[in-house]
């Protein structure tokens, strides 16, 4: 893994630790709907979060739960966007 | 101009709390309440299906607005969970209250249905002069009542509501609306024949959170009003934790949303009119504030509407 991946990757578990309110430290293919840290609100926090911090819109048509799954989800999608 | 004139609602007296619901779906009472906020939702009797319901609710609509049936020009009836294919409940609705001769079609369309008919009204009614809008459902006899059906059978209820638009007079003026529709998640909420209700909550709650506020907010700067200004949302009642996001993205209180989810659950496209028969009933007269109605639902369909006071 590169640094600027690594990086990518402490960013989002921040981010999924902030939106959750919880001091998790996801591994990255965890599930994070199947271990309860995010939920159907939480996840539409999450998404504004990462427009944020990655400056970036996502369109509703890429707002698929299974892309925010896990930490590489989201990675893989950002990666696409970036 | 098109005006909102009266709503009307009706639901079935058989109360259905938390205490009888939990066991049947596997759950604790305590946990469904926790999960959804709802206490206790309406339950349709057996001699009770989408039209009786609509038939009650459009009498109960004309009546507070005062206005006969053989007034009325034309009739919209939303239903998502009607029990044949064709025809749908308007047919059978208009006759029971009266109305003869007039056209009365149907929006088969769930949760937001009443909103669009409401707004489908409002184009009408220059022509047609008094248009009702009824949304009928019983979603109880779509959802699976047992514990594999459980995280849908938690949210729904039975019941009916009207909504009347009246070209010459009512409380509030329709200025506008905004409807929009994004089929690239159909699938993700519907009911297909001869199955139960499907739902990706996920996906309906994320597109949701999005698409309301942005909706809202669109009709209101096109008419140059500040969501401050609105003294009322009425919004379809899906669940109270999004009108707590939507009233968050708006900048307003929680409070300016009426919310009777409570008592009803979702009740699907009825909702909406059943939550403004409610507040309308209760509300002061004249209107001090405009007022938005919203909604969102399966298609997916969603949007605003604005109305002013008269």
């Amino acid at each position: 893994m590169d640094i600027q991946t690594k990086i990518v990757e402490t960013k989002i578990a921040e981010i999924v630790r902030q939106v959750s309110g919880k001091p998790i430290d996801p591994s990255p293919e965890e599930s994070l709907f199947e271990s309860g840290v995010l939920d159907s609100f939480t996840l539409a926090d999450l998404v504004s979060a990462l427009e944020k911090e990655f400056s970036l819109k996502i369109p509703d048509s890429d707002l698929s739960p299974r892309k925010f799954d896990s930490v590489a989800r989201i990675q893989a999608y950002l990666q696409s966007r970036i | 101009m098109p005006y909102l004139r009266a709503f009307g609602s009706a639901l079935p007296s058989r109360i259905v709390d938390n205490v009888e619901l939990a066991p049947i779906l596997g759950t604790d009472p305590a946990w469904l309440l926790h999960a959804t906020g709802i206490e206790e939702r309406r339950f349709a009797g057996p001699g009770e299906t989408v039209a009786t319901l609509g038939i009650a609710a459009a009498k109960d609509c004309l009546s507070a607005a005062g206005i006969g049936a053989s007034d009325v020009g034309f009739v919209i009836v939303s239903s998502g969970s009607a029990e044949q294919r064709f025809p749908g409940p308007a047919s059978s609705i208009a006759a029971a209250v009266g109305i003869a001769g007039k056209p009365a079609i149907d929006l088969p369309m769930a949760s937001a249905g009443s909103l669009f008919g409401i707004a489908l009204a409002a184009q009408l009614a220059p022509r047609y002069g008094h248009v009702l809008v009824v949304a009928s459902e019983i979603m109880s006899r779509v959802v699976r009542m047992n514990p594999a059906g459980r995280d849908t059978a938690i949210l729904f209820g039975d019941g009916a509501g009207a909504c009347l638009v009246s070209n010459d007079t009512g409380f509030a003026e329709i200025v506008d609306s905004v409807l929009a529709t994004d089929g690239d998640f159909a699938e993700a909420l519907r009911l297909d024949f001869d199955a139960p209700i499907y739902m990706d909550g996920r996906s309906i709650i994320l597109q949701a959170s999005r698409k309301l506020p942005r909706a809202i907010g669109e009709l209101l700067d096109r008419n140059h009003v500040k969501a401050g200004e609105i003294g009322t949302f009425l919004m379809h009642q899906a669940n109270l934790n999004l009108m707590t996001r939507v009233a968050q993205a708006l900048g307003v209180p929680g409070e300016r949303f009426f919310a009777n989810i409570a008592r009803y659950g979702n009740t699907s496209s009825a909702s909406l009119p059943i939550a403004a028969a409610e507040w309308w009933s209760k509300c002061e007269k004249p209107l001090g504030a405009p007022i938005v109605m919203a909604a969102f639902g399966a298609g997916l369909n969603w949007g605003a509407l604005l109305a002013r006071p008269s």
